[in-house]
């Protein structure tokens, strides 16, 4: 019998990345693009050069991260139709990331929308999340494996 | 897509300032303004932002939010008569 709550496998994800300053993001970036590829989903990445470079030093033969993109021109494609996704994961420690989260939630109307908030006080960030979206929400600077265990238990991925 | 720095910008609202603010702040000093949603393209630049984002006009003079992902968002004033008048013909005024 099947699962009827069992969600299906996304081909493609974006994952939008914010600022570099919260370290975690970079650590969590990886470790969700690996386990989305490990199951067949094709993944594309945005941010800033800061946070593109951080991830191309961390993954230098692009085992995990395939394709990176600054995020205006990632915006713009979306914006222009030349770029979709059934997936889309924003980072969001920061007022900024939850403005790119509801941009992509316009843009990107029939993705499913998993917002990601942390960084040292989430909690007035996420009320500011009017719009439809999944929220994982977590107090992480350093420290990823509180955030790492929601993720999992979100995507169903095993520990 | 255009570069935000290369345009002679005014700082209204100074980085850091909330996308709430800056709409907040556009209805309640401009008696006109306007309202647009994510991926408007303005100045080359497609605004992003919590729909409906407000622009304030003032004469020639358009005032609307930018962000930056590491500072957050600010509010921008630009100069630009034909880009004003492109805003009066495709924005909206209903939020």
């Amino acid at each position: 019998m099947t699962d009827i709550t069992e969600k299906p496998i996304p081909a493609s994800a974006l994952l939008v990345l914010g600022c570099p300053e919260v370290p975690v993001q970079q650590a969590l970036a990886l470790h969700i693009a690996y386990n989305l590829r490990k199951q067949g989903t094709a993944v594309h990445a945005a941010g800033n050069p800061a946070v593109l470079n951080l991830l191309k030093v961390s993954d230098p033969e692009k085992h995990y991260l395939p394709t990176l993109q600054v995020l205006e021109k990632c915006i713009e494609e979306i914006v222009e139709k030349k770029r979709d996704c059934e997936l889309c994961i924003v980072f969001a420690h920061s007022d900024a990331g939850i403005s790119y989260a509801a941009t992509m939630r316009h843009l990107l109307p029939s993705s499913r929308l998993v917002v990601i908030v942390f960084g040292k006080d989430p909690g007035p960030l996420v009320a500011l999340i009017d719009f439809p979206c999944e929220k994982i929400v977590e107090k992480a600077v350093h420290n990823p494996m509180q955030l790492k265990k929601k993720i999992n238990e979100v995507f169903e991925w095993a520990a | 897509m255009g570069c935000i720095e290369n345009l002679n910008y005014e700082k209204i609202l100074p980085l850091g300032a909330s996308f709430k603010e800056c709409r907040e702040y556009v209805e309640k000093n401009f008696s006109e303004f306007w309202y647009v949603d994510p991926g408007y393209k303005l100045f080359d630049e497609y605004i992003i932002g919590l729909p409906p984002i407000a622009l304030g006009i003032d004469g020639a003079k358009i005032v609307f939010p930018y962000t930056k992902p590491c500072h957050g968002t600010y509010l921008l004033a630009v100069e630009d008569a034909d880009e004003a008048a492109r805003v009066r013909k495709t924005a909206r005024k209903k939020k």
